[in-house]
Parts: C-alpha cells; structure tokens; sequence
C-alpha cells in the first residue's frame, strides 16, 4: 500500500491535483503533434499514450478503465490517424497493463519499461497497419519512431513522478 | 516497489460492482472503437465534421507558434542581410545584365506561342489562386501524410483543390473547415499524382511511399526508362491538378518505375498556394442545362 504523506499546510496536495492534472497531461502529449512543423516521415513519438501509460504505472487510482477510450479520441482528433484507432489500441494496452499488474507482485523501473515499450510497439504497430496501404514503404521510419519513443519512456515516467506525488515513504 | 492496489475496492459490493461495470464500458467502448475505425477506413470522410471542428480550436495555437518560430528563424537572416547587402547589390546587376538576354528570348517565345495557340484556337483556362495560407501543422505522429493549412472554407478553400508550393506541387485539399483545411500531402502513401516527362511527354503517375520520397510509374509503356534527373510535371490528366506545376524529379536510373524526389518538401514549405480544382465537376443539373457548351467554360 502507498501511504499518503500528510500535506504540509499552506502546500500543494499533489496527490489530489493529479487527479485533474493527469488528464490534462495526457492531453497535451497528444497535443504536440500540432507543433509547426510539417513532417516528412512518423518521426513523433506517441506522447499522449507514453504520459497515459505512464500514470496508469504510477497512479492506477486515477483513470478508470474506459478513460483511454475518451483521451484515445482527443488524440485521433488531432493525430491525423482514423478515427478509432487510438481509441481501440489505448484501451487495449491499457488493459493489457491491468492484466500484468495483477499478475505482478513486484514492479521496477525495468518491469515499466518493458511494459511501456510493449504498449508503445503496439500501438505504433497497430496504427501502421490499419492507417496506411500494407505496401507503403513506413516500416523503417514506424521502427525508428518505436525505438526513439522507447527511449524517452524514462523520461516521461519522471515527468509523472514529478507531477503525481507519490509518497514517499519516511 | 510493490504496485499500489487501489484498485482492489474492498469489500463494498458497490464499489466492486462499480469496477467491474468501468471494465465492461471499457470492453464495449474498445467493440465501437473497432467500428469506428472499420467506417473510417471504408469510408475516410466520414468524420470530416467532427475533425474540423477540433481543428478550428487548435490551429490558431500552432499558427500563433508558427509565427513565433518564423520571428526567430528571422533574426539571423536580417543580421546577414543587414551585413551582406553591398555585395548582393553587385552580383544581383551582373546577374540582371546576364538575364537581359534571356528575357529578350522570352519574350519572343511567349509572343510566338500566344500565336500559335490562337492559331489552334487553345483557351488557357483559368486556374485562379484561391487563398495563401501557411501549413502550420501535420501529422508528425502518423504514417500518414497530412498537414494542416490555416485558410478554409470561409476563405473560398474547398475539398481537392490543388495545393502548391512555390517549388512544385504540395498536395489537395482533403477536408475543410472554416478557417482551416487538411491536406494530403503527395508524399502520403495514398496519393496519386498523374504526372508527364518534361523532356519528351512519357505520361507516368507519381506515388507516394510514406517515407517522404516518391515512385513514379510508367502510365503508358512497359520498361519506359527512367534516368536519374527526369524531371516529371503534371499533366492535367483526372481534372484536379492544372497542368505543369512540377512535382518530382526521378533519382534513379530505372525502366517501369523509379523511386523520386520531390520539388516542394513540405517541411521546407513557408506559403502555400491553393488554386482552383482543373476541372470542375459539374452538378446534373448543370449539365443537363448546358450540356452543348460545358466543354468550353469554367
């Protein structure tokens, strides 16, 4: 069990403000996708899933099972994707992480990244397939975009630690 | 560390019905999430609506930033200027002394073509230029090609009209809203450009790879060959794109088909001109009103 730390008064309970502010972050990664910048090949990672997942990790109080469904379509909205497509893939990697979660007794840094990863892969995998002809020539620039996003999960897992005050034990 | 269990809601059957009913919208919402995406691959302008109106509130912000990054892109330019401008004097009058001739040539060109198509009774259409606009954003995080250009309906942009670059050819128009508009890119897998060889005609379309390159295949002869420099135009055929805005350049030597660079990189893209669709389609009761001189007009 993670215990909550009393709030010192006057300071910020960040346990109750990543309620709202999870959403709100998982919304603008999906948001970054309209910097000015005209892209040639997929090279974004897939921000607002990367911060999604990264909360589920650290916070599974937080979202509901059917919120990846809501935040998938703000992120089909923006991404250019068909409709559905975050939809269907967050909701199912998002259970996936449930499914691991209860058969895991113990999770580390690693166990988050594989499982991050995992989530990433899919997706982008996922997206690939039903978004562009099966002979577009995409799966070396889609592969590039997995390993660049898979290397940044850390940093996003920091960003959410930051944000989600998770107690730490004293 | 040990994962939190909040999950688990104890030994309240409220709070353990109320979880189990989250998984169940969940699992159904994933079931319409897979209808969703099977309507809107079948048939991609299904959501147009609901997309644009996404767009219209977020496109300001990347026009806003836009206009920041092209504030600061700006700054080493004017310094360069502000230093180079002696010497940029000199070269541009002996360039305009070398481009005298070559006008004079022009001239007698143009004059004598404008003879000869009135000797073939050729009308040049009119491919007016609906708006310019800038392409703020894309689809940076898909497989697919699109940008977004901040003009839209309101700005007399409507869906496939052309969309070109001051280098060549960008991409049409795909859905608009009202002050913004989603373009797919001729590098997008899904795009088909019909295109002719600017050295000899050879009629060839060119394909989008996905990999920000293009194909261009023969639309005529089998093993037409492909050297590396062909520059290809397009050539009016299929109604949408006017003739002879240029669009790709072969890099390779190949016969049938051949991979292609294209002249306008997007990225590289600060306004872009949305011009009239070649051909309209006329409405049925257009036609069926006008149906002798349709041909001519418009």
């Amino acid at each position: 069990m993670t215990e909550r730390l009393p709030v010192p008064i006057g300071a910020v309970d960040m346990w109750r403000r990543a309620r709202w502010l999870a959403p709100v972050t998982v919304m603008i990664g999906s948001a970054i996708t309209l910097i000015p910048f005209v892209a040639v090949v997929p090279i974004l990672p897939p921000f607002g899933l990367m911060m999604l997942i990264g909360w589920r990790l650290l916070r599974p109080d937080i979202f509901p099972p059917w919120s990846p469904l809501l935040l998938g379509l703000f992120d089909d909205l923006l991404s250019g994707q068909p409709m559905g497509s975050a939809m269907f893939f967050w909701t199912a990697c998002f259970l996936a992480v449930d499914v691991i979660d209860s058969r895991l007794v113990w999770r580390d840094l690693w166990h988050n990244w594989v499982i991050g990863a995992g989530a990433v892969a899919v997706t982008l995998i996922g997206g690939r397939i039903v978004a562009s002809p099966i002979g577009a020539h995409v799966d070396t620039a889609v592969l590039f975009q997995i390993i660049v996003s898979v290397a940044m999960l850390p940093f996003l897992f920091r960003i959410c630690a930051h944000l989600g005050g998770r107690g730490r034990r004293t | 560390m040990a994962p939190p269990r909040n999950r688990r809601p104890g030994f309240s059957r409220r709070a353990q019905y109320g979880l189990f009913l989250g998984y169940v919208i969940a699992a159904f919402g994933a079931v319409i999430a897979v209808v969703l995406l099977l309507l809107s691959t079948f048939n991609p302008g299904a959501f147009s609506t609901v997309r644009g109106a996404a767009r219209e509130v977020t496109t300001p912000l990347s026009s806003g930033m836009d206009s920041v990054r092209g504030w600061f892109g700006s700054i080493p330019g004017a310094i360069g200027e502000h230093f180079g401008t002696v010497s940029e004097n000199r070269k541009l009058k002996k360039q305009l002394v070398q481009a005298r001739h070559v006008v004079q040539q022009a001239r007698t060109l143009g004059r004598e073509n404008r003879r000869l198509r009135a000797l073939l009774k050729l009308r040049d259409r009119d491919t007016g230029t609906v708006a310019v606009a800038r392409l703020v954003s894309s689809s940076a995080s898909s497989t697919r090609r699109y940008a977004i250009l901040n003009a839209g309906s309101r700005q007399g942009v409507r869906p496939s009209q052309p969309v070109s670059g001051p280098n060549g050819l960008i991409g049409r128009v795909l859905e608009t809203g009202f002050n913004t508009a989603r373009i797919l890119l001729i590098i997008d897998p899904e795009s088909i450009v019909p295109v002719q060889r600017t050295r000899d005609g050879l009629p060839a379309i060119v394909v989008g790879r996905g990999d920000g390159l293009v194909e261009v295949r023969s639309a005529s002869v089998a093993n037409a060959p492909f050297l590396s420099g062909d520059t290809f135009v397009t050539s009016g055929t299929g109604g949408i794109y006017p003739p002879n805005i240029p669009v790709a350049r072969v890099i390779r030597n190949s016969t049938d088909s051949s991979l292609g660079r294209v002249f306008a990189s997007p990225d590289t893209v600060d306004f872009a001109l949305v011009q009239q669709v070649f051909m309209p389609k006329l409405s049925p009761s257009a036609n069926d009103r006008e149906a002798p001189r349709a041909e001519g007009d418009e």
